[in-house]
C-alpha cells in the first residue's frame, strides 16, 4: 500500500494556515517518519492521511487512488493515538478485538488475530485486565496490538512513545521497528524526537514553518541537510553554525568568525557572506598559548566516553565540541579550535550550498 | 483523614457531638416512623410510644387489608418505564448535541436548557389539558408520557459525553462504526456511571411523584404509592395509624435499595481510569 501526498495544504481558517505544499511518496512496506517541532502540523498531516481532518487543497493517494473524499474506514488503515484511545470498560483482549468485530471478521479469525497480536506484544498474561490495571508501557502495547491485529496494511502512529520513560522508550522503539519489519506494514510515524526518527526510519520527512524542509534517508538528512534548520534539528549536541566571510586576498579562502579560522575551498567562494556548519565531533581542540589561541574554554561536560567542550571564539561565537575520552580544561583556558574535513555551507537564507573544502588546511 | 487525626481533643468532641445531634435530627422522624409501624394502633392513639407490644401485625394487615400491593405494582411499573425511557431518550438527545453537527445546534440546546427553568408546577395545567384531550386520564400513560425525557437528564449526559476524549470517536471512525454502533457500544458503556446516576434520579423522581398522579388518577388500579398512602388515610373512617405507618415503611424500601445500589456503583466508578 503506497501513499502519496501531492501539494497538500491545510488551513484551519484564514488565520491558521498550518501546512502548505506538502508532497511525499511513501512506498509499500516503508517506515516513514514525520518529524518537526511542536505545533508544526505533524498530527494534522497524519489526520489528513487518516481522513479525520479534511484537506484544504491537494491530493492524498493510497495505492494510486485519490482518497480525499473517502471516509476513514474506507482507507483501510489503523491508527495508534498519542493517548492510546483504549476503551476503559473493555478488557485488554476485547480492546484488541473490538475493531475486528466491528469489521465483521469471522469469530475464529478474530480469536487468532487477537491472540497472535497479544503474543507479539507480550501481553497474553494480561488479556483479562482492564486498561486501568496496566502500566503506561503496557497500555501502549495494547494500542500497538490493536494495530498489529488489524488486517489493514497501513498503520499511522502519532507520537506513540512520548508518554513513556526513557528506558521503556528504547525498548518499545525496537519492538515497533521489529513489528513493522515482520508484518511488512507501511508505517507512518509522527514524532518530535530526532533519535526515534534517526533510528527507525527508512525515510524521514522534516516539517517546519508550514513546509516540508527535507525528505530523505536518515544518513542523507544527517550528512546532507537541506538547510540550517534540518542541520540543527538532528544531532546532539547541536551542530555549530558560524558566520564566515570571503577573504579579501584569496577568493578561495573563507575566514570564520573574526579571522579565527580559515577554510580553503576547491572553488571560488560564491558570496561575500556564508555560514558554515560543523558537527561538534568534527571540531578539533588543542591547547595553545594566548598568542596562538582563537578561543577560550567556557565549560566542559564529561559523559563517560566523551567530553563536551563549550568554548567561545574570539569573535564571540559559541561552539560545542565533542572530544573522545576525558579531557580536562581549566575555565578560560586559551585553546585553538580547528574544523575537520566535513563541513556544511549555508547561504544567507539558510539553504545549504554544495561546496567542497580543499584537503590541506591553511591555518 | 490526616486533618481529623491532627485535631485537638476538645474540638474533636465538639465535632462529634454536632454530628450526633444532626444525625438524630435527620434520622429521628424516620426511626420514630419505623418504631410506630411496629406498635398497635391502640397504643399509638393513647400516646404510649414506649409500649413493648411490638409485632409485625401492622405489616401483615397492610398487605391483607389494603391495596398496597396494587399501589406498589403501579409505582414499580411507572417508575421503571419512566427510567428506561429517560435513559434512552436523554442519552440519544445528548449524543446528538455532542456528536452530530447540525445547524442550530447551540440554539436548540439553549432552548432545551430554558425548559429547565420552568418548574413542573407551571406546566401542570397545559399538561393536564393535553393528557385529558388525549383521553389518557386515569391510565399508566398519563403518568409516564409526560416524563419520557427530561431536559436535566439531557444536560447531565451531555456534560458527561463531552468529557470523552475525541480519540475514541476518531478511533471508531477508523474502525468504521456508524453513529448507532458508536452510541451503543462505546458511548453508553463509557458513561455508565452517569447513566446509573441519572437512572437512580429518574426512578426516585417517578417513585415520589405526588401532585401529578393526584390530578390524573381516580382509581386504585392506576394509583401509585404516594397517592395510595394518602388514599388509605382519607378512606379509613377509623385511622389505623400503625398500619399506615407500616405501609409508609414498605413504600420507602425501594427508595433505599435504589440509593444503596446506586451509591455502590457510583463509588466504584469514581476512580475508573479513563484513557491514559
Ligand atoms: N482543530 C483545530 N483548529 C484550529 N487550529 C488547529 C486545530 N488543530 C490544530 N491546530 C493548529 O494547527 C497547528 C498544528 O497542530 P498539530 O496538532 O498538527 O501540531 P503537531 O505538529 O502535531 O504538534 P505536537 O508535536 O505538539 O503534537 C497548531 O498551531 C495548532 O494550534
Ligand atoms: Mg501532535
Amino acid at each position: 500500500m503506497s501513499i502519496s501526498l501531492r501539494n497538500v495544504r491545510k488551513d484551519y481558517d484564514q488565520q491558521t494556515k498550518v501546512l502548505e505544499k506538502v508532497s511525499a511518496e511513501v512506498q509499500t512496506g516503508e517506515f516513514f517518519v514525520i518529524v518537526g517541532p511542536s505545533g508544526c502540523g505533524k498530527s494534522t498531516l497524519l489526520r489528513m492521511i487518516a481522513g479525520l481532518t479534511p484537506i484544504t487543497d491537494g491530493e492524498v493517494r493510497i495505492n494510486d487512488r485519490v482518497v480525499n473524499e473517502l471516509p476513514p474506514k474506507a482507507r483501510k488503515l489503523t491508527m495508534v493515538f498519542q493517548n492510546y484511545a483504549l476503551y476503559p470498560f473493555l478488557s485488554v483482549w476485547d480492546n484488541v478485538a473490538f475493531g475486528l468485530k466491528a469489521r465483521k471478521l469471522s469469530q475464529s479469525d478474530v480469536q487468532n488475530r487477537v491472540n497472535n497480536a497479544l503474543k507479539m506484544v507480550n501481553l497474553t498474561d494480561f488479556k483479562n485486565r482492564k486498561p486501568r490495571e496496566l502500566s503506561g508501557g503496557q497500555r501502549q502495547r495494547v494500542a500497538l496490538a490493536r494495530a498489529v491485529a488489524s488486517d489493514a496494511d497501513i498503520c499511522l502512529m502519532d507520537e506513540p512513545l512520548s508518554n513513556l520513560d526513557a528506558q521503556l522508550r528504547i525498548r518499545m522503539r525496537q519492538e515497533i521497528y521489529n513489528l513493522q519489519r515482520k508484518l511488512g506494514l507501511t508505517l507512518i510515524y509522527v514524532t518530535h524526537d530526532q533519535v526515534e526518527a534517526m533510528t527507525m526510519a527508512d525515510h524521514i520527512m522534516v516539517l517546519n514553518d508550514q513546509h516540508v524542509q527535507q525528505i530523505g534517508t536518515p544518513a542523507e538528512i544527517y550528512q546532507h541537510p537541506a538547510n540550517e534548520f534540518v542541520a540543527q534539528f538532528f544531532g546532539t549536541p547541536q551542530i555549530n553554525i558560524l558566520p564566515a566571510k570571503r577573504s579579501a586576498e584569496n577568493s578561495h579562502l573563507l575566514t570564520v568568525g573574526s579571522n579565527d579560522m580559515q577554510v580553503a575551498l576547491n572553488e571560488e567562494v560564491p558570496a561575500d557572506q556564508l555560514r558554515i556548519g560543523v558537527r561538534p565531533d568534527e571540531l578539533t581542540i588543542s591547547r595553545a598559548d594566548s598568542v596562538d589561541s582563537n578561543a577560550v574554554v567556557k565549560n566542559t561536560e564529561f559523559l563517560g566516553n566523551e567530553t563536551i567542550v563549550y568554548a567561545t571564539l574570539n569573535s564571540g561565537d559559541n561552539v560545542r565540541a565533542v572530544l573522545p575520552g576525558q579531557v580536562n580544561f581549566r575555565g578560560y583556558e586559551p585553546i585553538k579550535v580547528q574544523v575537520g574535513s566535513h563541513l556544511l555551507f549555508f547561504n544567507n537564507d539558510g539553504e545549504r550550498i554544495g561546496l567542497t573544502k580543499e584537503e590541506a588546511v591553511h591555518a | 483523614m490526616e486533618m481529623v487525626a491532627k485535631q485537638k481533643l476538645p474540638q474533636k468532641i465538639l465535632n462529634y457531638v454536632l454530628l450526633i445531634i444532626l444525625t438524630a435530627v435527620v434520622l429521628g422522624p424516620f426511626l420514630i416512623g419505623l418504631w410506630t409501624s411496629l406498635l398497635p394502633t391502640m397504643d399509638i392513639a393513647k400516646g404510649n410510644f414506649l409500649s413493648l407490644h411490638i409485632s409485625l401485625t401492622n405489616y401483615v394487615d397492610a398487605f391483607q387489608k389494603t391495596p398496597i400491593l396494587q399501589y406498589l405494582g403501579n409505582s414499580l411499573w411507572i417508575s421503571t418505564l419512566t427510567t428506561i425511557a429517560q435513559l434512552i431518550f436523554c442519552s440519544m438527545s445528548a449524543y446528538a448535541f455532542v456528536f452530530l453537527r447540525f445547524r442550530g445546534r447551540k440554539v436548540l440546546f439553549i432552548l432545551f436548557l430554558a425548559t429547565m427553568m420552568l418548574p413542573f408546577e407551571a406546566e401542570i395545567i397545559p399538561n393536564f389539558m393535553t393528557v385529558k384531550a388525549m383521553g389518557l386520564l386515569n391510565t399508566y400513560s398519563a403518568m409516564i408520557v409526560p416524563f419520557l425525557t427530561s431536559a436535566f437528564g439531557t444536560f447531565m449526559l451531555r456534560q458527561s459525553f463531552l468529557q470523552m476524549p475525541d480519540e475514541l470517536k476518531e478511533a471508531a471512525d477508523i474502525e468504521g462504526l456508524g453513529h448507532f454502533q458508536f452510541y451503543w457500544k462505546i458511548v453508553m458503556p463509557y458513561n455508565r456511571i452517569s447513566l446509573i446516576t441519572l437512572g437512580a434520579y429518574g426512578f426516585l423522581g417517578a417513585w415520589n411523584q405526588y401532585l401529578w398522579p393526584m390530578l390524573t388518577t381516580f382509581s386504585n388500579a392506576f394509583r401509585p404509592v404516594q397517592n395510595g398512602l394518602r388514599q388509605l388515610q382519607s378512606e379509613e373512617t377509623f385511622n389505623d395509624w400503625g398500619m399506615i405507618q407500616a405501609t409508609a415503611a414498605i413504600v420507602v424500601i425501594p427508595t433505599l435499595i435504589v440509593l444503596f445500589v446506586g451509591q455502590h456503583y457510583f463509588k466504584s466508578g469514581m476512580n475508573e481510569g479513563a484513557v491514559k
